[in-house]
């Protein structure tokens, strides 16, 4: 929080900001109780509503949604980060003709919704809503992680390379073992924050009817019916931001900790695509 | 490819409402996220808190989630749309307004603190800085990570294919359902429309980067 931008208060100021204070705070809590106000006209407080939370088998079914969606996050981390890495190496080779198509194909995959390639996978190669989910992840990830990489390599100072190649490292093996572990390092806070992208990304699942939390929610709210979908949506939505948000959590204490660990630490490169997913 | 051919009118149909969508998310988006950005550095606590508060909760909120919330969740609780173009659009610009404003947020933050500091020492008052000083400065850092964030809105968008709003990818949908044999034809005119939007704001993104690029 820069706190240049205003002078430290006065007297004056100080009244004027608790006065705003007051008036935010009256309105963001009228905004709230409207709000709540018209949940209860539906009689979403009802106790009965959240009655259903006693049934074992609600439990179940959320904790089978929750299973569902971290193996499809885990399995498609697990093959992604490789593959970015081979991809990031390809990307960059000092050959051209294995350079320039892998930089078409980054492109194609940055560009594409992940919703399409999951279900291309599912249509076209006939699989299992399981395997469309982790393939439609895997592709757009993996040239989002290799795009990261990427970033971190030329974040580097020049010489790292020049080093390498001047004491006579094969151009491979220079990227081997001297410019990916720093460069990994460095922009290990956005590989994480891009696993936090992964994570909510397997909801898209339900388009496929992958039996991920929210399709659960959708099966349990069809087969209890509608009076219960709120409650349910609720628990199911509440355990999905928390999930994200412990990971999101990781991410900062990572770059907190890393900037004092990582050589020249932990570096910024905006890289397209990955803001806002 | 014939199929393709056949069916250029659905996609072009789909095509301009997928541009609809995101113009207008988009510029809702811009309008509230700025809002949320201001709220997020004003001297007024309660505003901030709220300011981040959503930006939290809805960055770690699933998009599907938030557009189950605004097509499923709220006819439910006797928020009905006439159309299911306006649940898409209040999910989409709820969602990425809060992107937006991180994006504004880190763009004030980059204005070294000198420039408010000589601001302040001249005697500008906090209104002078912020728009005088710092945004006109902002604005140039903010700009690439913006358009990536309407690249990632455009894109976003193909999630209210799914909840029954005929734009590129539920257009997709529905031709591939239609014509069994040639899915693979069917879907590659949709990647394409796609593709059509996102390259180019893509090379635009960098274009503006290395224009606008200035050494501090």
């Amino acid at each position: 929080m820069s706190s240049v931008l205003y002078d430290v208060p006065g007297p004056k100021a100080r009244r004027v900001s608790l006065i705003g204070s007051i008036v935010g705070v009256v309105a963001i809590a009228g905004l709230l109780w409207w709000a709540i106000s018209i949940l209860a006209q539906q009689g979403i407080f009802e106790p009965e509503r959240w009655a259903v939370f006693q049934i074992p088998d609600v439990w179940v079914l959320i904790g089978n949604g929750i299973l569902a969606t971290l193996t499809a996050a885990a399995v498609a981390a697990v093959i992604a980060f490789p593959l970015g890495l081979v991809l990031c190496l390809m990307r960059i080779s000092d050959v051209a003709w294995i350079r320039i198509p892998t930089r078409i194909v980054l492109e194609f995959l940055r560009g594409m919704p992940v919703v399409l390639m999951m279900f291309f996978v599912l249509l076209v190669f006939a699989t299992g809503s399981f395997v469309a989910v982790v393939a439609g992840l895997v592709l757009y990830n993996s040239a989002i992680f290799a795009e990261i990489i990427r970033a971190g390599i030329q974040s580097l100072p020049k010489g790292q390379r020049e080093a390498g190649l001047a004491i006579g490292l094969t151009s491979f093996a220079s990227r081997r073992s001297i410019e990916l572990p720093q460069a990994i390092r460095r922009m290990l806070p956005s590989l994480v924050a891009q696993l936090v992208v992964l994570l909510k990304d397997t909801s898209l699942g339900y388009i496929v009817s992958y039996e991920e939390l929210l399709r659960k929610v959708q099966i349990m709210a069809d087969f209890l019916g509608p009076d219960y979908l709120f409650p349910v949506f609720f628990v199911a939505a509440a355990i999905y931001i928390a999930i994200n948000f412990s990971v999101s959590r990781l991410a900062i204490w990572i770059e907190k900790r890393g900037s004092k660990k990582a050589a020249g630490g932990v570096v910024h490169v905006p890289v397209a695509g990955i803001p806002a997913k | 490819m014939d199929v393709i051919i056949e069916n250029l009118p659905a996609y072009v149909d789909g095509f301009l409402r997928t541009l609809f969508l995101s113009v207008v998310s988009g510029i809702f988006a811009l309008i509230f996220g700025t809002l949320l950005a201001a709220a997020r550095v004003s001297p007024i606590a309660a505003l901030r808190g709220f300011s981040m508060t959503y930006v939290e909760i809805v960055r770690n909120t699933p998009l599907t989630i938030a557009f189950f919330f605004a097509a499923v969740v709220l006819p439910r609780l006797g928020v009905t749309f006439q159309q299911f173009e306006v649940a898409a659009i209040i999910a989409l610009s709820a969602y990425t307004s809060a992107f937006i404003a991180e994006a504004v947020r880190s763009g004030v933050n980059s204005v070294p603190v000198g420039q408010a500091e000589a601001a302040r020492s001249i005697g500008m008052k906090f209104s002078q800085v912020l728009s005088l000083i710092i945004l006109p400065q902002a604005l140039r850092t903010v700009i690439p990570p913006m358009i990536n964030i309407l690249i990632a809105l455009v894109k976003n968008s193909s999630v209210a294919g799914a909840f029954y709003v005929l734009e590129l990818f539920g257009t997709g949908r529905q031709l591939a359902n239609a014509n069994g044999d040639a899915v693979l034809w069917v879907l590659v005119g949709v990647a394409f429309f796609y593709l059509l939007i996102t390259v180019p704001l893509g090379y635009f993104a960098n274009l503006v980067e290395r224009k606008v690029a200035i050494a501090r």
